[in-house]
This record gives structure tokens, sequence and C-alpha cells, in this order.
């Protein structure tokens, strides 16, 4: 890929604003809680995940903007969507609320980064679309949070983290399952930790490094889950939208899979088809971060490795630093690959992408 | 050159017996992953003391994931292929001539390196009997397997969570010829490679002894950032992620740096896994070196000098081209073939691998490496 290369029409499926502070979320929320924050001083929350003045978190040239380029849609249009001539661009806003122990304030500040969202976001940019947070610690309202956005089609993805408290396929998670294939939701399942508990089944490794490396091991965990409990059985039109998971692990973990699914699929007698099928059918992931060496040969296997050019959605994962100057594909796509990553897969992925947005919706 | 295989038997007419004959240019096989196991606990009081024995009959085995035996229910009973129980009773693995006739002769099998799991002291949450039962299932292997039968090589089972235990077993036994490695399981209380764990790999290396990491292991967590799974088709696939927790500690933690000699072999993951996790270190150390300023090196260099793996269970893709050229990504004289005898998923050395890899990479694969890598003496 060469910086010359045209991105025109493109949906970026992973775009990061600048995470909102509760203070933010303030206007959003009900007295009872706009109380409780002050009363209890609850005036930041924050995880371990992408240190902010780390390098990872936001690129330099994106820092440096004033304001950064993270900051507003305005920047955010300047340096990313209007260069490029992007069609839209899906907000994955990382507030980290899935870490609360309290599934009620959970609950309370999902709406508020929901309505957030469409304030500061999705109401000023056409382009812009948007991902339902929701809080995992309480099926119930969690569900109640998907129905309160089914109306609106700016939102287009509920977004969850991709470690949690259960392997994201158990049947108690189901009822989210439900309401999005009725809604037309795709679930995103993004790189992210709840840290309740150890990123590593062998506890907390000691570098942010090793940290961000566990997170594609979670989505490993992830892939089988939904595979092995039958979600996709159950759910056959669900597209899971693995994203920031890197990628070029997946060959080899369905592999593996897909051989103990042979040697012991008495375990799961509804799954009667190769796992595979199910990755075809149902699972997607976003581009950036790629993990792949700068050439264009290994880059060109691992996508017949993948065995379908169906399964890649373009992302930028904006503004974290995966990719330099405009090298956003990797090298060694084809044309026709290219196309598919940059729009023919993210529409077929989002189906509310084609649902008209009501005039007056934004300004 | 042709892989002869398997070894052709004439069975002895006055006694029933086979007797192996061997073809001339036959490949010699070093298996990197072989299962023995006392038949019963009763097996091992030659070597235990008696006050651990009695307290093993009295409170039995507590493991860190609080299961009897083990979380997920196997395949088989005991995860054990059902030709491989001893006429006799016992487990298998137990019985010696059984071993020798299904496995070292059938598949003429030069060295097999046992990796005892079960009733090894690894993953107790009393230290004092997993040192306890660590050494006594090291002398049953020496005693009652690797002396009677030289070609088995015994592993010095280390109990890995306390190190200063760890090191006094190594330095009782690291100088016995019948030892080939240091062995430890990949689920670990902390990633393996903090710093708790050092002195291990210190007393490994002064040996001249590589570290085996196999899978499996009770470090006290869930066995996934994202909590237990259901099923144990999610743990045999998930295995990959537990290796690749080892490979990223051992690489961050500068364990290689440390102990420049070291070498270390991922025991019963696979091994498909590994390009995809070097790649995704090279790319986060350019980002953030800042953080780990004791690297000198770019992780890839580190993985591709000090890490091997064994190949059991062999990843079977669609395509048989993408695991050769997987393979490729890793290196040919990384791979060491290991069978996993006598569990369900064994991988038959003759069967194993794609037809189209080379004999010459073969050669590699089941012999060349393993001298590379294990101490034969």
């Amino acid at each position: 890929m060469n910086s010359n290369m045209n991105l025109q029409g493109a949906i970026d499926c992973d775009v990061h604003p600048l995470t909102p502070v509760p203070a933010d979320l303030l206007p959003y929320m009900s007295d009872y809680w706009r109380d409780t924050l002050q009363v209890r001083g609850l005036d930041f929350w924050e995880t371990i995940a992408y240190p902010a003045n780390a390098a990872l978190t936001i690129r330099a040239d994106w820092r440096q903007q004033s304001p950064r380029a993270d900051a507003n849609p305005a920047t955010m249009a300047k340096t990313l969507l209007d260069p490029h001539g992007f069609d839209h661009a899906i907000l994955n806003c990382l507030f980290p609320l899935q870490s609360f122990r309290d599934g009620n304030m959970a609950a309370a500040f999902a709406s508020a980064t929901n309505d957030w969202l469409i304030d500061k976001w999705l109401s000023r940019d056409a382009r812009l679309r948007g991902a339902v947070l929701l809080p995992i610690q309480n099926i119930e309202l969690a569900v109640d949070e998907i129905n309160r956005r089914a109306d609106d089609p700016r939102f287009v993805q509920i977004l969850l983290q991709v470690m949690g408290e259960q392997p994201l396929g158990k049947p108690h998670f189901w009822p989210l399952y439900a309401a999005a294939e009725k809604h037309g939701f795709a679930i995103a399942i993004h790189a992210g930790s709840t840290y309740h508990h150890p990123v590593t089944g062998s506890g907390w490794p000691t570098y942010y490094i090793e940290d961000y490396a566990a997170q594609s091991a979670g989505f490993h965990t992830q892939l089988g889950s939904l595979i092995s409990e039958g979600v996709f059985v159950k759910y056959p039109k669900l597209k899971v939208v693995l994203s920031e998971s890197g990628i070029s692990w997946m060959p080899a973990y369905l592999w593996r899979l897909s051989k103990f699914w042979r040697g012991i699929r008495n375990e799961v007698p509804w799954i009667d088809r190769d796992p595979m099928h199910y990755v075809r059918d149902n699972i997607r992931l976003t581009l950036q971060p790629f993990d792949l060496p700068n050439d264009a040969v290994t880059a060109a296997r691992i996508m017949e490795q993948l065995g379908s050019d169906d399964l890649v959605l373009f992302s930028t994962d904006f503004p974290h630093w995966q990719f330099d100057g405009d090298d956003m594909l990797p090298k060694g796509l084809s044309a026709l690959q290219v196309r598919k990553i940059l729009i023919d897969n993210p529409r077929a992925t989002y189906s509310r992408l084609a649902a008209p947005v009501r005039k007056g919706a934004h300004p | 050159m042709t892989l002869d295989a398997p070894v052709v038997h004439n069975l002895d007419p006055a006694t029933g017996e086979s007797s192996a004959v061997t073809k001339p240019n036959r490949l010699s096989i070093i298996d990197g992953d072989v299962h023995t196991a006392p038949s019963k606990l009763a097996e091992l009081a030659p070597f235990l003391p008696q006050r651990w024995l009695e307290h093993m009959q009295t409170y039995g085995s507590r493991k860190r994931h609080g299961s009897s035996y083990e979380p997920y229910p196997k395949a088989a009973p005991r995860a054990m292929r059902r030709d491989a129980w001893p006429d006799e009773g016992g487990l298998p693995g137990s019985s010696l001539q059984l071993l020798q006739k299904q496995h070292l002769d059938h598949y003429g099998v030069d060295v097999g390196v046992m990796g005892p799991l079960g009733l090894s002291g690894q993953g107790e949450i009393n230290l004092d009997l997993s040192a306890a039962l660590a050494s006594a299932i090291n002398l049953w292997q020496l005693e009652v397997m690797a002396k009677p039968e030289p070609r088995l090589k015994a592993s010095i089972v280390v109990p890995f969570e306390d190190a200063v235990a760890s090191v006094r077993e190594i330095e009782r036994l690291g100088a016995d010829p019948h030892i080939a490695q240091v062995f430890m399981l990949t689920r670990s209380m902390e990633p393996l490679g903090s710093r708790r764990y050092w002195p291990i790999y210190e007393a490994a290396q002064a040996y001249d002894l590589p570290v085996g990491f196999h899978v499996f292991g009770a470090g006290g967590h869930p066995y996934t950032g994202a909590g237990w799974p259901s099923y144990y088709i999610e743990e045999g696939a998930g295995h990959a992620t537990s290796c690749q927790t080892v490979v990223t500690s051992l690489v961050m933690e500068g364990v290689f740096e440390r102990f420049p000699k070291l070498r270390t072999v991922m025991i019963e993951g696979g091994f498909g896994w590994l390009p995809a996790l070097t790649w995704r270190l090279d790319k986060l150390l350019d980002r953030m070196r800042d953080e780990v300023p004791h690297l000198t090196r770019r992780p890839s260099e580190y993985i591709r000098e000090h890490i091997w793996l064994t190949t059991q269970p062999m990843e079977e893709p669609e395509q048989r081209a993408h695991l050769e050229e997987t393979m490729e990504w890793i290196g040919w004289d990384r791979l060491l073939f290991a069978s996993d005898y006598p569990h369900w998923d064994f991988d038959d050395p003759f069967r194993a691998f794609p037809a189209s890899i080379s004999d010459a990479h073969k050669r590699q694969i089941l012999t060349a490496n393993g001298k590379a890598v294990y101490r034969l003496g």
C-alpha cells in the first residue's frame, strides 16, 4: 500500500473519540447520579489500559495537534475523514464503565455516555456512527440500553470488551445477542479488559506491552467461546466484529479449534459444522492493528490463510498509533481485496448503515 | 531417503513376543513428550517420606483449581488412549513393558523425554507437599523408568512456585546423565518470566539443561483473562494462549538477557501461534521500547534463539501448505517432534506430518533438533 491508494468511500470501523471524564457526563445523568458522583468524589475513572502518555495510545503527530486530533468532530474530520474521503467512521468510545463492580452505576454511565456521544459527536458530523456502551454487569439493564438505542440508526453496533468476568459465549449473555440480532446491531468485541481477572491465565504481567499483547489471547478465548457455546446456531444472522484483535493470530487458532472439534465434538453436539464455517458466516475483524512484518508476501499469505476475502473490515484504530503516515493498508493486498475491505465488507456487516438517518438528527 | 514406518515386527512363534527389526536407513526419532506415571500413589512410597504419604492418603491432592482431578472432563478416561491401559492394571504410562512394546519399539523411538503429570506436585497449594511429590516423581522416573530403559530420559519436575525448593531439586539431580530437561507447566501464579522464577532458569542454565514448559497447570487464576470457559474443547484450543503468555513474559522480563544460554521448549501447545505473536511483540517493542529498556534486541531475535516448540498436537489447516509456510516462519530448526503418548490426542511420527514436508525437514524435526536442545549426555 502506498499513500496514493484511493480510500474514497471507505468505512472506518474502529475510531476512538477522546474518552470523556465523568464531569463531561454529568449533564446526561439523573439528579441521583449527579449527586452521587459529587458526594462520592467520582471525578475520574480510568483503568490501566491505554496509559495516557504511552506512544501507542495516540500517535505523536495527532497528539501534538491543538486541540488533539481526537478531541472533537471537527479536528477528527480534518485529520482523518476529509483528507481521504471516508464515507463513515464508527466511533468506539472506550470509557471503561464495564470495569465498575456496580451494575447500576455502570447502567447510568452507559446511558450517559451514549447520550454524550450523540450530543458531542454523532449529531455534529453526518458521517459519524456509534457503538452502544452497555452495563455488562447486569444483562437486564444492558438489554434495556440496546432497546433504547434501537430507533437511532446512527448506532450501528454494540461494544463489549474482550476480557470480562466470563467468556461471552455463555448463555448468560444470550439476551444481548437476541436483542442485537433483532435490531440489526453488530456485536463489536474490542480489545480491553474489565480487569476483574488478571489479563492472562497465569496472573498479572509486569509490563503494559505484555498487557496489550495479551489482548489478542482474549480474542482467542471469545472466538472459542462464541462458537463452542452455539451462539451462532441460536443467532445465525448475528455478526460479531473482533475489533483491534491483531488479525494474524486467527488462522492458527482456528486450525487448533477445528482439530479439537473433530476429536471431541461429542462435547458440543450442537456444533455440526467445522468451526471455520461459523467464522465465515458470523465473524469479522477490523484491520488495524494487523500483526505482520512489513512485507507484501507475508500479508498475502495471511490473507490466504484467513480463507475468505469477506472477513476484514477497514479500520484505522485512530488515534492509536498503529501505522505511520497514511499507510493504513498493509502491502500485498489485491485491488479487489482493498475494495472489499474498505467498502463492501463493512456495508455487508453493518446492516444499520443502510437505514436513513432522519432529517434534523444532525444540525 | 524415505521414512520407513512403522518398524517391521517379527513375531516370535515360540513366545508370541515381537522384536523390532530396524532397517539400516531408518530415521531415528526423539520424542519430546512421553507421559509416564506411577500406577498408583503406593508406587511412589519408596521415594516419598512417610509423612507425605500419609498426608496424601488423608488430604489428597489439593491444587489451585479446586478440583480433585482436572476442571474439564477429558475426551477419554484420564485423557488416555484406550489401547494404552496395561492389562495388569494401573495407569497408562505406568507399565514399562507396554510402553516399550507399544511405543518405543513399535515406532523405533530412540529417545523419549518423560513429562510426568498428575502425581508430580506441580500446582499443589501446599508448597511442602509440592516439593516432596516433585522429588518423589523424579526419583521414580530415574529408578523405575530411565535406568532400566535408557531410551527414556527423565525430566526434573520442579515445584516451581517455590524457587528455593526448585533450585535444590535441580542441584540434587542436575548432574545425572539420565536427565534431559527441567520440567515446568504453562499455568503459573505469575507469568513465568517473573523474577520469582529466575533462580530456576539460572540453575537450569548452569547444568546445561533446557527448561520445558508443558501445557496445563494450576496457577490459581481462571484459565483465560476473560474467565473460565465451559468446555474442554475451549481449554484444549486455548493452550495456545497460555503458551503465548509464557513466551511474552520470558522475552519482556529479559530472562534471555540474564540467562543468555538458556534453552526453552514449549510442549503440547502446538506451534502455529508463534509467528503472529512474534510479529505482534516486535511491533509493540518498536512502539514502547522505553517501557522495557533492559531489552537490547527485538523479541523475534530472542525467540529465534531461545525457544523451541514440540509439534503435537500438530495443527491441521485445510490447506496443508499453510502449515508448511508457518513452519518456515518459525524455522525448521526450532520444531521438535512429540507424540504425547499415551494420551488420546497422540501424534504418530509417521502420519502426523503433511506429506509435502521434505525428508530433510522431517529429519530435523524428528532427530536433529532434539539432539541440539536436550541434554542427551
